[in-house]
């Protein structure tokens, strides 16, 4: 746990490094504007050095086009607070997971009227056709939901309609 | 200094790197390396760009966003693997995506493959996704540390792709009678090229433990699809197999058409940002 913890927000030991990964921890999700780069478990490490401030970022999806606005966000913000000699990488290893997602962060989802990732990656169950954890509506908490359809608006979440209050919503899937 | 970072902050992506250490130490890969993240590389963008066609055309709203997200995340694949390929060479994944013709190509003829109709992509779409989960499945263990990043990645994504292909190939095969008879003509008119994709060059050879040897993935892709045929009620095509070929370069007349359009506006306008 404390490992998993650690891997999920890996906010620097040093405080100047420590300083500028919280400027940078402010930046939102351009889709998904009520969570942080923090609460995604997107930014994966903020260095401060002589040579200058070094912020890696990890992509949720292999496609997502978020990532270059989140890439320019953490620029700007980094430079508007007076870091120089930003660079930002993004890099794939260790690859991203819906695991790293705060908790903090699953409950602004909701709030937004986001269903948050239900169940672990890595333990997706198989076989032809997959059963999975019920979805809680976002609205009403309904459990009684069904998926429309597996691909939804941006390529982390899924379309859902809520069969008690009739509501569709998005759900953010386990990866 | 505010020049280089003004400009740094409006620059596109094009530098994907894979992990914090692996930047210094092995992000270029050697000429063999290179070549065979071209193969996989090339299939993705190929399968893509196919794909994408459907947005705006597919027969639900649902099902056109949920190819053109498919579609995005193999671009995303292959920008990775290209990005690497390329490293080797000097040239960026542009380069190599635009600026290269047809015999250079390392597709193999499955993604090639024209759409048909839905069916034929929902065909094509099973037999491919099935192959590149087994296929990144086995390269997470490659010695190639860039390679396993790439196939740690992208592995969880296709297994989506896995899916979504086959709810379809049930869906359409169990639904109605045209449905049916549409799902059996798309699934045998794709499935000589199955075998290609089993086949060992001799790039493999010289890449023992870097890549993945094609001829051990059929057992674990077969095992995965029949199943599914069986429950589908549907048999396993026989007959005609294609020769392939499309790692040396030698292509279905489908590639072609495919990458002047994927070509031509770059070509037109040498250079040029959007």
């Amino acid at each position: 746990m404390v490992i998993m913890a650690a891997l999920a927000r890996p906010r620097p030991s040093d405080a100047a490094s420590r300083q500028a990964w919280d400027i940078a921890a402010e930046v939102c999700d351009p889709e998904v504007p009520v969570l942080t780069i923090e609460d995604l478990g997107v930014l994966r490490s903020v260095a401060v050095t002589a040579d200058g401030t070094h912020v890696i970022l990890t992509p949720t999806y292999s496609g997502c086009p978020a990532m270059e606005a989140m890439r320019d966000d953490v620029t700007s913000a980094l430079i508007g607070a007076g870091y120089e000699n930003v660079t930002v990488e993004l890099v794939l290893a260790p690859a991203w997971t819906t695991d790293w997602m705060s908790e903090e962060g699953k409950a602004k989802l909701v709030s937004y009227g986001i269903a948050a990732p239900t169940g672990h990656s890595g333990v997706r169950p198989t076989g032809t056709v997959r059963l999975q954890l019920a979805v809680k509506c976002p609205r009403c908490s309904s459990l009684n939901t069904r998926e429309l359809a597996r691909f939804g608006s941006t390529s982390c979440k899924a379309l859902y309609e809520c069969r008690d209050c009739l509501e569709p919503f998005d759900y953010f899937k386990v990866l | 200094m505010s020049d280089t970072i003004e400009q740094d902050a409006h620059g596109h992506v094009d530098t994907i790197q894979l992990s914090a250490e692996l930047v210094e130490a092995a992000s270029v890969a050697s000429h063999d390396v290179a070549e065979y993240a071209l193969w996989l590389g090339d299939d993705s963008l190929v399968l893509a760009q196919n794909l994408g066609w459907w947005i705006s055309r597919a027969p639900e709203l649902e099902e056109d966003i949920a190819l053109g997200n498919i579609a995005l995340d193999l671009i995303g694949h292959a920008r990775s693997l290209l990005h690497y390929a390329g490293a080797e060479s000097g040239r960026t994944e542009d380069d190599l995506a635009y600026w290269r013709d047809e015999p250079q190509w390392r597709s193999a003829h499955l993604f090639e493959q024209p759409n048909g109709d839905f069916a034929h992509t929902i065909a094509r779409q099973f037999i491919a996704a099935h192959y590149l989960f087994e296929l990144y499945s086995a390269l997470m263990q490659s010695t190639d540390a860039t390679l396993a990043a790439i196939a740690a990645k992208a592995v969880k994504e296709v297994d989506y792709h896995r899916d979504h292909s086959i709810q379809w190939v049930l869906r359409l095969a169990l639904g109605t009678e045209e449905s049916r008879r549409r799902m059996i003509t798309g699934l045998s008119d794709l499935w000589p090229f199955v075998e290609e994709l089993f086949v060992d060059e001799p790039l493999i050879d010289r890449l023992e433990g870097a890549a993945v040897r094609p001829s051990s993935l059929r057992g674990a892709v077969e095992a995965a699809m029949f199943p599914v045929l069986a429950e589908a009620e549907l048999d396993v095509p026989r007959g005609f197999i294609s020769s392939g070929g499309g790692r040396r370069g030698d292509h279905s007349e489908n590639l072609g058409p495919m990458l002047a359009e994927l070509q031509v506006l770059a070509r037109a306008h040498p250079g040029a940002k959007w």
